[in-house]
């Protein structure tokens, strides 16, 4: 088995598996930390599905669109993490 | 609220932030990247700094206030476009120089157009993300 077939096979589909159960957490999560965590979990499957997709396309401007969302997604995560210091 | 890890975080994060956008911002014109998404990504660093030292630390490393940024991107952006006019050409034609520069490759007036919508969306950005945070 190749590598691209690997990642589009086998790789891609557990992170899908991943996304959901992390999804299941974003809206049955008890308390609001438990959702902050999750929405950041389902950034970075999200980036590392990018990861993995330019691996297996050979495209490596999709990179950069994972170096962003790396980057704005520790932002958002941050931003939450004020917001709920300052509300307890 | 100071935490000194965000702070420790920020330090190195932010450098780090302002490079990507520029590397975005002069890779616009023949790749993916551009002058949009260099200044939002200029503007999310800023942002961080906010969030890591408070408002008044963000406007003093802006350096000038970003309603004159807005103002000057317009007028970089308009005057890239003004430039072929003077030579008989249409408004906004693409005029590239000659010889090429080593880090930047081809040097022209969509560079120069990429460098205003930069400059106007990191002023727009802030202006909005700063006013907010002050509330």
């Amino acid at each position: 088995m190749s590598l691209p077939d690997l990642i589009l096979l086998v790789a891609l589909p557990l992170l899908s598996l991943t996304m959901m159960l992390a999804f299941v957490r974003l809206v049955r999560g008890p308390s609001l930390p438990d959702r902050v965590i999750a929405l950041d979990l389902i950034g970075t499957l999200g980036m590392g599905m990018i990861a993995l997709y330019a691996i297996a396309r050979n495209q490596p401007a999709l990179l950069d669109v994972a170096i962003v969302l790396a980057l704005l997604s520790f932002l958002g995560t941050i931003a939450f993490a004020r917001y709920l210091e300052r509300r307890v | 609220m100071f935490s000194i890890i965000l702070s420790t975080a920020v330090r190195y994060l932010f450098p780090l932030m302002l490079l990507f956008s520029v590397f975005l911002l002069l890779r616009g014109h023949n790749d993916a990247g551009g002058g949009f998404v260099g200044g939002l990504v200029a503007a999310a660093a800023f942002a961080l700094y906010a969030i890591a030292y408070g408002v008044p630390a963000a406007r003093r490393t802006l350096g000038v206030d970003s309603r004159v940024l807005i103002s000057l991107g317009l007028l970089v952006a308009v005057g890239s476009g003004l430039w072929p006019v003077f030579s008989g050409q249409p408004f906004l034609t693409g005029v590239w120089a000659k010889p090429t520069l080593p880090v930047l490759g081809k040097v022209g007036t969509p560079l120069l157009f990429d460098v205003g919508v930069y400059l106007a969306v990191v002023g727009v950005m802030m202006t909005i993300i700063l006013t907010l945070a002050e509330e």
